[in-house]
This record gives structure tokens, C-alpha cells and sequence, in this order.
């Protein structure tokens, strides 16, 4: 009954196997740029682990589409339980997740460790809709804001009276960053939940309004890439865009004053 | 308050003939309700559709002037100077509603609310749920909710437009998109009327179930949609209200000056929002209590969608495949671990949203886990397939699609269920393309599988099988082909919810990707009309069915198409056996029905070895 | 009947309350398999919506406890009125299953003015709660003045509108109870009963949550 279907639906499935592993194993990720190397390769762990599963029970659903037809005459095997196999590919499967867990919480807990002490301090605070870029300046440290004070011409509430706001550095929409030094980003955002996502270097962060969260990371190669707002947050959630511009350590100083002067 | 509903039982009593407006409008019997909720499903589903297809246009052709599209949506697009383009904060309305509709108002309802009316009763041998009248007042609490998130397309500044999600502050701050003005507030309001009726169903579902079964049904004979219900019953009532909590505080943020997840120092448009005392007017909450209190629905959200279809093909591909489910026991240990572990993964939608690292590694642990629940469930229905006689019908083809589907959107949730790699995909199209496959596409996939399969019970009338396949091969090929590309641009970075991609230099060349998605999604929504053609006409002239023709075991196959009054014309039958007796060898027929006692042979063996040797 | 009747009914062994008391599917068989347990399908209805109406609870109780941990924590003094309504609260529990007793005693003349009682000093709960929310505002402290007050709204309010629905309940209860349409010896007002008492133990627990852990 519906022999030609049962074929069909093998041939449908193999295509999809062909059509799905010849894709998947174009490089479809953005060029790396930063150090998350590890995420990179957990993301080729899955791919691997998780195609050769697809492949193997896709095969198997086909062939079995295709070979266990009803002839009309006779009847299908009446077996419906076998323990031990049953033990056996839910410990393998088990056995599998565990080793994905284990890489899972040693990755997030060394993507998500305190930064190391020499790391560049950089604040981003995400607005309806742009990102606002603050540089502590030459005192290292970051001037007080306070929201009260935010206005059109102060966009994240800057505080002029504390000395150490003088020398802030602030870009819009841009960020300057420094070949092969970690840098952490403290991010922050103004009115609704955004997201600060550099797609070349494995960053993504929500940026909420309240809370101030930190992460970092170390740019490896010069170059420049997009910033992107990965969290919908309004009408112009698709135009959030920045540009990242990675320079040499030596030419750091002077692209983040051109920069400022823009 | 309880009417038993086996007071009814047997005789033939004459009923003065009901009017109109009691047997088929406010009825209290399961199967007009049943069919309430799937007529009704299916038209929000239209409309969903419809909204996923604009979408789609947007995606492929941002900048495309829709000069006909302009005169039907005129609030959406641009009409000034004769352009039809779309406005973004019409995208967001879509997107939004699109996920709110389907979500809950298709795909919580028509394999929930609308197969597990219809089917409780028959497969549990109950004449009708236990309270008919909280059933009948459910389906019309679910109607006032369609109306209401209906409505608020119309209201104001137009429906909600902050996701389905909802996410606060930009859900909660009447300026921050417009449909954060009346139109989220309709939302919130719809939402509390469907949880409402999902809440009344799933009293019933579980009592239904627990108390009414027939004799000799016990719960290792059940089928495995019976045991879906129940699952999807008990999460419900254990999840939803979380979000009700939720809808409640977030109507008093936007409307009573609380803040329960407005935090301090909100800024809108470079001014700050100040109270009347010159103090910001929100102070202290969490946009993260939010999440939480939403996840903790939504996780287990997305499995009271799925599982009835796991349910669905457990018995389709049983019962065309000729042969008895393999593992049933750990079929149903395995439901029940997905149901239970559900309750523990709702942060890993939460990864990057700020929340403590270590909340988030124990949330990766049961995500991770879950996968192994999952697998068993593969793996038992591919050994169910091996050694079968298969009958290549309509159901079985979307029995199949489901399995294939399972498998592919279940896969790459382990991609995302690592909390590292979940970064760089977090909020991409990678995950619309993990849930529309898994979570949408098994739904889907079982709603028309179920459809095809017990139609003939519901109204006595077989479908077209033809039809029916070439809804089916039109329907598959589709959506493989509109939602797995989404994986790689995913992968490649592309946003979700996003307006205009090609804003970003790196997502500039996916748009020829982006255009073959939206020409599939096209083939996918012109397909459907093959089924409301199939459906309405079947349903009015197609060929008669028998009580049981497909041959299976189940109780509900016991009794006519369409069944009579009180389900049954006599007592109702007993059970002696699980429901996937078949290709046994000692039977002269190569299926068991339930109802059919134990055989000699049979008896002999449980005097000698006790029950378990007969109970699989 | 007579006040005088003492004489018990031999009850059945499972105590079945609700009207009419509807049984599970057996057909007049006695034997059945299954749970071995038979449940009035109405009343373990009333218990999974009891649990359903927790678990909301429960999630108001976790956004409250973590809430209550920042430093702008600023606790509200609680009118004095609400230890009168809880009392009163407390009292028309005490009514009810004076009411309820009478009924399964065979004292059905008994029951109505218990019943009455219960009713009164619900809607005084009532009255009581909305009139404290009055004094609140009148000192200046609105649902948004601070979270305290907030939680302190939406908990009383979500619990108070949950009782409304018990009053209703309790209007209908007490014109089944004119009509006689309970039977004596029965636990006819037990569902009522258990929803009540839910509300009531509700309250306690919100007041203890809000103003004494």
C-alpha cells in the first residue's frame, strides 16, 4: 500500500541528508577575530556530532521507508522490546550529552572569568538607537553618570562635576580597539533591553537598563567589523549598527583621538 | 457542579431535540467542542499565516514598493507619495503577533484544546470529560481572548508590537515602540482570557483522564496520545500561571506607576522619565523578573505544543507500520522525563541576558540532559519502523514528517543548549529555524497527521487520500525548504526580528538565501488551500467510514463514525490489553483491538507467569 | 426536619462531597482497575485548580522575595485594619464549618444562619480590605509610591478579587441551601468549604509573607 510513497519518502530524506551536509559544511561563520577560539570549535563539535547522528537516523528512516513495505501478506516482526539495546543507546546518548555538558560549563566558565588585570576598560551604553562609546581617558577611570542629567546633548547622563568625566573619550556608534589586548566592556543601556553583538568575535551580551554587565575579550587581527543590536528593541532595532576598528597597539592612541575628533 | 456523565449509560432515552444554539453553539459535548477549537484554530492560523508571508516579502525585499499590499494594510505601509513600503513598526507588530497567534492561539489549541476533546473520551472509554460544562464555557473563554488579540490590530497605535516575548521595558514604557500603546495591553488582556480557557481545559484534561478511565484502562494501557494529554494537561496548570503573575505586574507597570520590572533611571528619547516629585517615576525592578517568570511558561510552553504530536505519531506509526510500538514503557518514561526536566531549563533562553553565570550553568546541565529523553524517543519509533509492513497512507507520511522533523529541529538544539556557543547564535535566525522545525513544524505536522487520521471518526467520512499526499509532499518539501537555510544564515549572523538586514555589510549577501526562504514560504501557505479544499469538501462528500478503517486497536475505534450520543450505544467496552497489539502471531488478524479479552492461550500464560508477561 | 435527629447515615468510606456527588466511570461494576482510588471527579478538580492558583502565587512570592533584597527595600507599616479583617477572615472560616458540620449532622436548620455568618464577614473582608486600601492612599502611599506598596496592591488585590468570585460562589451556595437542595448527612458545602479555606489560609500566609517573615 503506497509503495511509490514509501519510496518517495526515502528519496526526499536522502536529499535532505546530501542537501543538508554539503551546506552545512560551507563556512557559514563570520571570520573570527578575537580569542574565543573555544567557541569556534564547540560550534564544529556540534556540527560534527550532531550531523553524524542526523545522517545515521535519517539513513536509517529511509531505508526503513524504502524496505519495510506492506506486501499484503505478511506480517511484520513482533518484537517490541530488547533492554539491553535500549540501555545501550540511552547510555551512549547519555554518555555523549555528558561530554558536550562537561566542554559546555568549561567553556562559559573560562568565556565568562574575571578579565585579566592589564584589560582595556571600555563602556558602551545602548540607546533608542545608537550605542554610546565612553574611553575612561588617561586617568583610567570612568566619570560618574547619573540619568537624571541626561539631556539631547549629554545622551548617557555624563557628570561634568566629577573630575575624573574631564578626560572621558566618547564615540558614537564606534569603537577603537587595540590589537591583542583584552579589552572589558562594561554595557550598559538607557531605556529598553538591547544587545551588544559583534559578530566577528563571538560577543553578544544583552545590554539591560538597571544592571551593568561586564564582559571581555582580546581582538586579534586589525581590521574593521560591524556591531550589530541583537535584541528588539523598538522601531530602529535594525539600524543599530556600529563599526569596531581594530588597530595596532602602536597606532591605538591616535585612531581613538581621530575618532573623538569626528 | 459535576454532572456524571455516565448517568446516561446505555439506554436508548429520548432527549427533547436540542435547538441549535445548545448542541452546536454552547454545547457541552467534548466533540463539538473539540471542533469548535480546531475551526477556530484554524482561522487564527490563517491570519498568522498571512502575517508570517508579510514578513517573508519584507525580509526578501526590503525596500520593494508593495503598491497592492498598500491599499489592503494602509496603516503599514508608506503610502505617502504613492510608496508601499513597509513601516518597521509594522514589522514589529507582525513579528509579534505572528509568534503570540501561533504560539497560543493555533498550536496551543488545535492539537491541545481542539484533539484533546475530541479524543479523551473515546480513547480513556468515557461517555464525556468530566466537567462538560467548564468545557463548553473554556472554548468560549478561548473565543473572547481570539476577538480580544483580534482586536487590538485596531487599537490606537496598533496590536502589540515588542515581541511575543514581551520583553519590558519596551513592553511596559508606553513610548518606547507603539504598539506599546493600547495594542500590548489587548495582548496582555488576550493572554489572560486564553490562559483562562487553557487552564479550564487542562482541569478537565487531567480529571477527565485520572477518574473516568474505563475498566480495566490502566495507565500502562493507555495510548500514547493519552498520555500526551495528561502531560500537556499537568504543565499547563503548573506553568501557565506563571505568566499570569507576570501579565498581572506588567499591567500595573504600565498602567498603575509600579515597577516591578521598570528599574531606575529610564531614559526615553534623551529625556528622563520623571515622576511629578522631579524622582525617575520607576524605581528598583527587574526587566529580568520578567524573563523569568516568562520562561518558566515558555519552556514548558513549547513542550505542551510538541508532545501531543510525539502523542499523535507514537499511534499513527504503530498502526501503518503493522507493528506494536517499540519500548512503550520507555516511551512513556521518556514523555514524562521531557514534561518534568521542562520545568528546569527555562534560563537557557536567558544565557546572555545578564543573568548570574552560574544560574546559567545549571541550566545548561538540564537542556543538555533533555537530549537524551529525546533521542530514546527516535530511536524507539526507528526500531517501531524496522521489521514493519508499512502502509504509506496520508497519516503515516505525516507521522514520518514528524519523526524527520524531531530529528532535525531537535539537533540543532544542542547546539544552543550549550550556554558558549548559544552567544554567538542567541537571537539569531539559527534559533527560528531550530523552533520552527521542531516546535512548530512537529506541531504542524501532527495537527494534519491527526486530522487525517481520526477525521473519518469525527465525521464519518473519509478524506481524499490523494489530496491528502500531495498536501502532504507539497507541505514537507516546503518547509524543509523555508525553514533549515535559516540554520546557516544563522550561523552567518543574521538577526531575528530584524527589519532591514541589509543594513550590515555581513548580512548583505545571504538576501539571495533570504529570497529562495520567502518563495518556499510562499509554496507553503498557497499548499494549505489543498487541505481546507480536502478538509471542507471530505467533511460534506467524502467516502463513508466504518467504524474502524484503518484497522487499529484504540477504544475509539470501537464505536461508530461519527459516534453516537454517549459515545458508546451500550455500556462501555472494557479493556483487556495496551493499544499496539499488533502482527501477533497467534492472532488470526494481524491487530488486537483493546477491548478484546484475553485468550485462552493468553490466560494460561498469565496463571502461569503472572501479568507482566502479558502487559508488554 | 428536626434539630433532634442525631442518628448518622452510615457514610460511605470515602468521604464523596459536592452535589450529587458524581462518581468515576464504573458501570454499576463494582471491581475496576486502575488507581484503586475512586475520586469525586468534581472535587479533585477543585484541588488541581487550588494548585494551579498556587503555583501563581508561588511566582508572586519569588518576585517579592528577591525584590525585598535590594538596598531601596522601604517597608510599609500596615494599617491596623488589616488584623481586623484578617480576623474576620479567620471567623467566617470558623463559620463555615460550623455550617458544614451542622449539615452532615443532620441539622439542617442549623445550617442557614452559620451559612449567613460566613457570607457577612466575607463581604466584611471585603469592605475591610478596600477601606484599608483607602487609608493607605490617605497617608500617601500609593500602589506605585513604592515596591512594597506595590506587592502589597497586587497581592491583596489578586486575593481579594479571587474572594469576590468565593462571594458569588457563596450566593449560590445559599440559595441551593433555602431551597434544601443539600443533602443532610452529606458534605454538600465541602467544595465550597475547600475553596474558602484555601482563600482564607491564602491570606494568612500573604499577611505573614508581607508584614511578619
Amino acid at each position: 500500500m503506497g509503495k511509490r510513497q514509501g519510496l518517495l519518502f526515502a528519496l526526499a530524506t536522502v536529499a535532505l541528508v546530501a542537501l543538508a551536509t554539503f551546506y552545512f559544511t560551507r563556512t557559514w561563520l563570520p571570520p573570527l577575530k578575537s580569542d574565543r577560539v573555544a567557541i569556534d570549535h564547540a560550534i564544529w563539535l556540534s556540527l560534527v556530532v550532531t550531523g553524524a547522528v542526523f545522517i545515521l537516523t535519517n539513513l536509517l528512516l529511509a531505508y526503513f521507508s524504502w524496505r519495510y513495505q506492506d506486501d499484503g501478506q505478511t506480517r511484520a516482526a513482533y518484537w517490541h522490546h530488547n533492554p539491553r539495546l535500549e540501555w545501550a543507546w540511552t547510555l551512549v546518548t547519555a554518555l555523549i550529552m555528558c561530554t558536550f555538558l562537561f566542554k559546555a560549563l568549561n567553556l562559559w566558565a573560562e568565556v565568562t572569568s574575571p578579565p585579566p588585570a592589564d584589560a582595556m576598560l571600555i563602556e558602551v551604553t545602548g540607546q533608542q538607537f545608537a550605542w554610546n562609546v565612553r574611553y575612561p581617558g588617561p586617568d583610567g577611570m570612568l566619570g560618574r553618570t547619573d540619568h537624571l542629567l541626561a539631556s539631547q546633548e549629554n545622551a548617557i547622563g555624563l557628570d561634568k562635576s566629577d573630575p575624573h568625566s574631564a578626560d572621558d573619550v566618547l564615540l558614537l556608534n564606534q569603537l577603537v580597539l587595540p590589537q591583542d589586548r583584552p579589552v572589558r566592556v562594561q554595557i550598559r543601556s538607557m531605556d529598553v533591553i538591547h544587545s551588544f553583538f559583534l559578530p566577528n568575535f563571538r560577543v553578544k551580551q544583552d545590554a539591560v537598563p538597571g544592571m551593568t554587565i561586564e564582559i571581555w575579550f582580546t581582538p586579534k587581527e586589525t581590521g574593521d567589523y560591524e556591531i550589530a543590536c541583537a535584541e528588539h528593541c523598538g522601531l530602529g532595532h535594525y539600524r543599530m549598527r556600529g563599526q569596531v576598528h581594530v588597530v595596532s597597539a602602536g597606532g591605538f592612541d591616535k585612531a581613538l583621538a581621530d575618532a573623538a575628533a569626528q | 457542579m459535576a454532572h456524571a456523565p455516565e448517568a446516561h449509560a446505555g439506554e436508548a432515552h429520548a432527549h427533547a431535540e436540542e435547538a441549535f444554539i445548545w448542541k452546536y453553539v454552547f454545547s457541552k459535548n467534548h466533540r463539538v467542542i473539540g471542533v469548535q477549537y480546531y475551526i477556530t484554530a484554524m482561522v487564527m492560523a490563517l491570519v498568522a499565516g498571512l502575517l508570517a508571508m508579510l514578513i517573508r516579502l519584507q525580509l526578501a525585499w526590503p525596500a520593494k514598493d508593495w503598491g497592492v499590499l498598500a491599499k489592503f494594510f494602509p496603516m503599514g505601509y508608506d503610502v505617502g507619495g504613492g510608496f508601499g513600503v513597509m513601516r518597521p513598526e509594522f514589522y514589529a507588530m507582525l513579528f509579534t503577533m505572528h509568534g503570540t497567534i501561533m504560539v497560543f492561539f493555533v498550536l496551543s489549541t488545535a492539537p491541545v484544546s481542539g484533539f484533546g476533546n475530541l479524543l479523551i473520551p473515546l480513547q480513556a472509554g468515557a461517555r464525556d470529560m468530566a466537567f462538560p460544562f467548564l468545557n463548553g464555557l473554556s472554548f468560549w473563554t478561548f473565543f473572547v481572548g481570539c476577538v480580544v488579540i483580534l482586536t487590538s490590530f485596531f487599537v490606537g497605535a496598533g496590536a502589540a508590537a515588542g515581541g511575543w516575548t514581551a520583553y519590558p521595558p519596551l513592553s511596559a514604557l508606553k513610548g518606547a515602540v507603539p504598539g506599546s500603546e493600547m495594542g500590548q495591553t489587548f495582548w496582555i488582556v488576550g493572554m489572560v482570557f486564553f490562559i483562562a480557557s487553557f487552564t479550564m481545559g487542562g482541569l478537565n484534561f487531567v480529571t477527565t483522564i485520572i477518574n473516568l478511565r474505563t475498566k480495566g484502562l490502566s495507565p500502562l494501557r493507555m495510548p500514547m496520545t493519552l498520555w500526551a494529554m495528561f502531560l500537556v494537561a499537568v504543565l499547563g496548570l503548573l506553568a501557565f500561571p506563571a505568566l499570569v503573575a507576570a501579565c498581572i505586574m506588567l499591567i500595573f507597570d504600565r498602567h498603575f506607576g509600579t515597577s516591578f520590572f521598570l528599574p531606575t533611571g529610564l531614559v526615553l528619547n534623551n529625556a528622563p522619565l520623571l515622576g511629578p516629585d522631579g524622582k525617575f517615576l520607576h524605581q528598583g525592578g527587574s526587566p529580568l523578573l520578567w524573563q523569568h517568570l516568562f520562561w518558566f511558561l515558555g519552556h514548558p510552553e513549547v513542550y505542551i505544543l510538541m508532545l501531543p504530536a510525539l502523542g499523535f505519531t507514537s499511534d499513527i506509526l504503530t498502526n501503518f507500520a503493522r507493528k506494536p510500538l517499540f519500548g512503550y514503557k520507555s516511551m512513556v518514561g521518556a514523555m514524562c522525563a521531557i514534561g518534568g526536566l521542562s520545568f528546569i531549563v527555562w534560563g537557557h533562553h536567558m544565557f546572555v541576558s545578564g543573568m548570574n553565570p552560574y544560574l546559567a550553568m545549571a541550566f545548561a546541565v538540564g537542556t543538555i540532559l533533555i537530549a537524551v529523553p529525546s533521542a530514546v524517543k527516535v530511536f524507539n519509533w526507528l526500531a517501531t519502523l524496522r521489521g514493519a509492513r508499512i502502509r504509506f497512507n496520508t497519516p503515516m507520511l505525516w507521522a514520518m514528517g514528524v519523526v524527520s522533523l524531531f530529528i532535525s529541529g531537535g539537533l540543532s538544539g544542542v547546539w544552543l543548549a550549550q550556554s558558549a556557543p548559544d552567544i554567538q547564535l542567541h537571537d539569531t535566525m539559527f534559533v527560528a529555524a531550530h523552533f520552527h522545525l521542531i516546535m512548530a513544524g512537529a506541531a504542524l505536522f501532527g495537527v494534519f497527521g491527526a486530522t487525517s487520521y481520526w477525521f473519518p471518526k469525527m465525521f464519518g467520512r473519509m478524506m481524499n487520500d490523494n489530496l491528502g499526499k500531495a498536501h502532504f509532499w507539497f507541505t514537507f518539501i516546503a518547509y524543509y525548504c523555508t525553514f533549515f537555510p535559516m540554520h546557516y544564515i544563522g550561523i552567518a549572523g543574521h538577526l531575528r526580528r530584524i527589519y532591514d538586514p541589509y543594513q550590515y555589510e555581513f548580512l548583505k549577501p545571504l538576501q539571495p538565501i533570504n529570497e529562495f526562504i520567502t518563495i518556499s514560504a510562499l509554496v507553503l501557505g498557497v499548499s494549505q488551500i489543498l487541505f481546507f479544499i480536502n478538509f471542507f469538501w471530505s467533511a460534506f462528500a467524502g467516502k463513508k467510514a466504518g467504524e474502524n478503517p484503518w484497522d487499529a486497536n484504540g477504544l475509539e475505534w470501537t464505536t461508530a463514525s461519527p459516534p453516537p450520543h454517549g459515545n458508546w450505544p451500550g455500556p462501555i467496552p472494557e479493556v483487556h490489553r495496551w493499544p499496539y497489539e499488533y502482527a501477533n502471531p497467534d492472532f488470526p488478524k494481524d491487530h488486537v483491538m483493546q477491548t478484546e479479552p484475553l485468550s485462552a492461550a493468553e490466560q494460561r500464560v498469565m496463571a502461569a507467569e503472572g501479568p507482566s508477561r502479558h502487559e508488554h | 426536619m428536626s434539630t433532634e435527629v442525631l442518628r448518622k447515615s452510615p457514610r460511605p468510606a470515602l468521604d464523596r462531597g459536592g452535589p450529587g456527588g458524581g462518581g468515576p466511570g464504573g458501570e454499576g461494576d463494582g471491581g475496576r482497575e486502575g488507581p484503586g482510588v475512586f475520586y469525586d471527579p468534581a472535587r479533585f478538580g477543585l484541588w488541581l485548580f487550588l494548585g494551579t492558583l498556587t503555583m501563581m502565587f508561588i511566582g508572586f512570592t519569588s518576585a517579592y522575595m528577591v525584590r525585598r533584597l535590594a538596598p531601596d527595600w522601604i517597608p510599609l507599616r500596615p494599617p491596623g485594619l488589616l488584623w481586623a479583617n484578617t480576623a474576620a477572615l479567620l471567623l467566617s472560616s470558623g463559620t463555615l464549618e460550623a455550617a458544614r458540620r451542622r449539615l452532615r449532622g443532620w441539622n439542617v436548620a442549623g445550617v442557614g444562619p452559620w451559612l449567613l455568618a460566613t457570607g457577612a464577614l466575607g463581604a466584611l473582608f471585603v469592605a475591610g480590605q478596600l477601606a484599608a486600601w483607602r487609608v493607605l492612599a490617605s497617608r500617601g502611599y500609593f500602589v506605585g509610591s513604592n515596591p512594597h506598596n506595590s506587592f502589597f496592591y497586587l497581592l491583596s488585590g489578586v486575593h481579594g478579587v479571587h474572594l469576590v468570585v468565593g462571594l458569588i460562589w457563596f450566593g449560590v451556595v445559599l440559595v441551593k441551601a433555602r431551597r434544601f437542595s443539600y443533602t443532610p448527612g452529606e458534605d454538600g458545602l465541602g467544595m465550597f468549604a475547600t475553596y474558602w479555606h484555601f482563600l482564607t489560609g491564602l491570606w494568612v500566609y500573604l499577611l505573614l509573607l508581607l508584614f511578619v517573615f
